[in-house]
């Protein structure tokens, strides 16, 4: 009898769980743009604000996979990205030339900045950034690097190459393998010395311990791009939706939120709009 | 200290003013990960039936992947799902990459192993002459099968909850195939492991609190069912 009871009640359970999954698969029915990007434009918050906007405007809706610039470049070589939000020049100008993309735009910058622990033992405060990598290796302090391939990570590197130094192997250099987040965390933790985003920073000021040492240097420019991806290789790839995107990052309403974002919060903005802008009057 | 007591209050805060954001992510939750146990249960009890009650060459070698796949890491889950099921990839056309059926998919492959090995286990540890008995009594195969299969359901119930716990709780595929998308593919795990990245400890601490208290009542009921009919 009892066994009848819960064998009813089970199968009840089970039809209504059926049903339900049956409406989840019949909701993805409009067409979906794939936006590969860094951690910190979602960590930041910008895409929360940006992304429904232009979800409404345009009628697609936006799949955002939230990885390193490094991941989401390789999202795009393999066709499995229609649009690139990244901050990593270089290897973004190699992912053209290969032929990967079909148009690459410039949409914002922020800066970088060397954060660490305020008894500062290595020494740093007010250098400029290659000098500052340098007395970090020198007095062998600890440093927490993204090690991931991010934009922040290469950043990281073309400064240590600057510096002369490589961080490889040695002991005071950690490598987390997490975003810009979880990495200031453990730089928290370690009284570490760590490059960042400012926007990441910012976000997350609050809850660590660590001060800006080093800024305002021309080496530590965050500069963001669009890039769509090129079809010709990976015809599935959704063109007119990743253009669509691509043109809305750059119009000028998305261009005005952007100035404006973090200002309420923050008392700065974090990200500043460069829409149209010739990359040389970044200095790059 | 001041942080867990922050994070308590904002878990009140947001279960009680039934914030709809979270209410949608709890009901993905469970939503998604309730399919999965059950596509689990569909494949997992018939296969373990019968690798429990049939006799052929390599069945000890199956029942060790099988044992072995109890302890599948749900990474290694996510990533070749995710491989699969990319655009370009074999199971490209199906196009369910980053949509909470994918989730689910990477969730049964995750638990079925789980309750495959419960099943086996539990229809194993039955009388060995119960089932002589059942077909000396002029059973057919069929309904010796369903005898034993009811005989143990108890044990069988906790396949049920081993297999949602594992699932529930895994946030590696999830992240994966789903890819975290607000809301579409945002679950319990994948919003705590985001909310930690952005700093915000007390709503990754609420969400985590949402997480336990959800799997205790699913196990609770189980539970509940299990020992009301326990052999007494």
């Amino acid at each position: 009898m009892i066994t009848r009871q819960i064998l009813t009640r089970i199968t009840t359970l089970a039809v209504s769980l059926t049903i339900l999954i049956w409406s989840t698969a019949a909701m993805a029915a409009p067409k979906t743009v794939i936006l590969a990007t860094t951690t910190s434009t979602q960590d930041s918050g910008l895409l929360d604000v940006l992304v429904p906007l232009f979800e409404k405007e345009s009628g697609y809706q936006v799949k955002t996979i939230s990885v390193g610039s490094g991941q989401a470049m390789k999202m795009g070589e393999k066709g499995e990205a229609d649009v690139l939000l990244v901050h990593s020049p270089d290897a973004e100008k190699k992912f053209m030339a290969y032929g990967f993309g079909a148009v690459r735009r410039l949409v914002m910058h922020n800066d970088f900045i060397i954060l660490g622990p305020a008894a500062d033992p290595a020494g740093v405060k007010g250098t400029k950034a290659a000098e500052a990598m340098k007395l970090i290796a020198q007095k062998n302090s600890l440093f927490a690097s993204r090690g991931d391939n991010s934009g922040t990570h290469a950043k990281e590197k073309g400064l240590w190459k600057a510096a002369g130094v490589n961080p490889e192997g040695q002991k005071w250099y950690q490598q987390t393998g997490l975003g810009m987040g979880q990495t200031l965390s453990v730089a928290a933790e370690k009284k570490a010395y760590v490059l960042a985003d400012r926007a990441t920073y910012l976000a997350l000021r609050k809850n660590l311990g660590l001060e800006i040492l080093a800024e305002g240097d021309g080496r530590l420019l965050n500069i963001y791009h669009v890039l769509e991806i090129n079809p010709v290789k990976w015809p599935k790839v959704n063109v007119p939706g990743g253009k669509a995107f691509a043109d809305f990052m750059v119009a000028k309403k998305s261009q005005d939120i952007i100035g404006r974002f973090g200002v309420e919060k923050f008392g700065a903005p974090l990200f500043f709009p460069d829409a149209g802008k010739k990359p040389e009057s970044l200095g790059l | 200290m001041e942080l867990i007591f922050e994070g308590l209050q904002t878990a009140l805060k947001l279960i009680f003013s039934l914030d709809r954001e979270v209410l949608a992510i709890t009901l993905l939750s469970l939503k998604v990960s309730c399919s999965a146990t059950l596509a689990s249960l569909s494949i997992g009890i018939p296969i373990g039936v019968f690798l429990a009650l049939s006799d052929f060459p390599g069945r000890r070698l199956v029942i060790s992947l099988v044992n072995t796949g109890m302890g599948l890491p749900p990474v290694v889950v996510g990533l070749f799902v995710t491989i699969f099921l990319w655009r370009n990839g074999p199971l490209g056309f199906l196009e369910i990459l980053y949509t909470p059926l994918a989730m689910i998919l990477a969730q049964a492959v995750i638990a079925t192993p789980i309750v495959t090995g419960i099943t086996i286990a539990s229809i194993q540890q039955l009388p060995a002459n119960l089932k002589l008995q059942v077909r000396a009594l002029g059973a057919t195969r069929l309904q010796t099968v369903w005898i034993l299969v009811r005989e143990s359901r108890l044990p069988l119930l906790a396949a049920v909850m081993a297999g949602f716990g594992g699932v529930i709780s895994e946030v590696g595929a999830s992240i994966m195939v789903g890819g975290n998308i607000k809301g579409q593919t945002r679950v319990l795990t994948t919003a705590t492991v985001m909310e930690t990245g952005k700093g915000n400890f007390d709503v990754a601490i609420a969400l985590s609190l949402i997480l336990l208290a959800l799997a205790f009542g699913v196990n609770y009921l189980l539970t509940v069912i299990q020992q009301r009919e326990r052999p007494r």
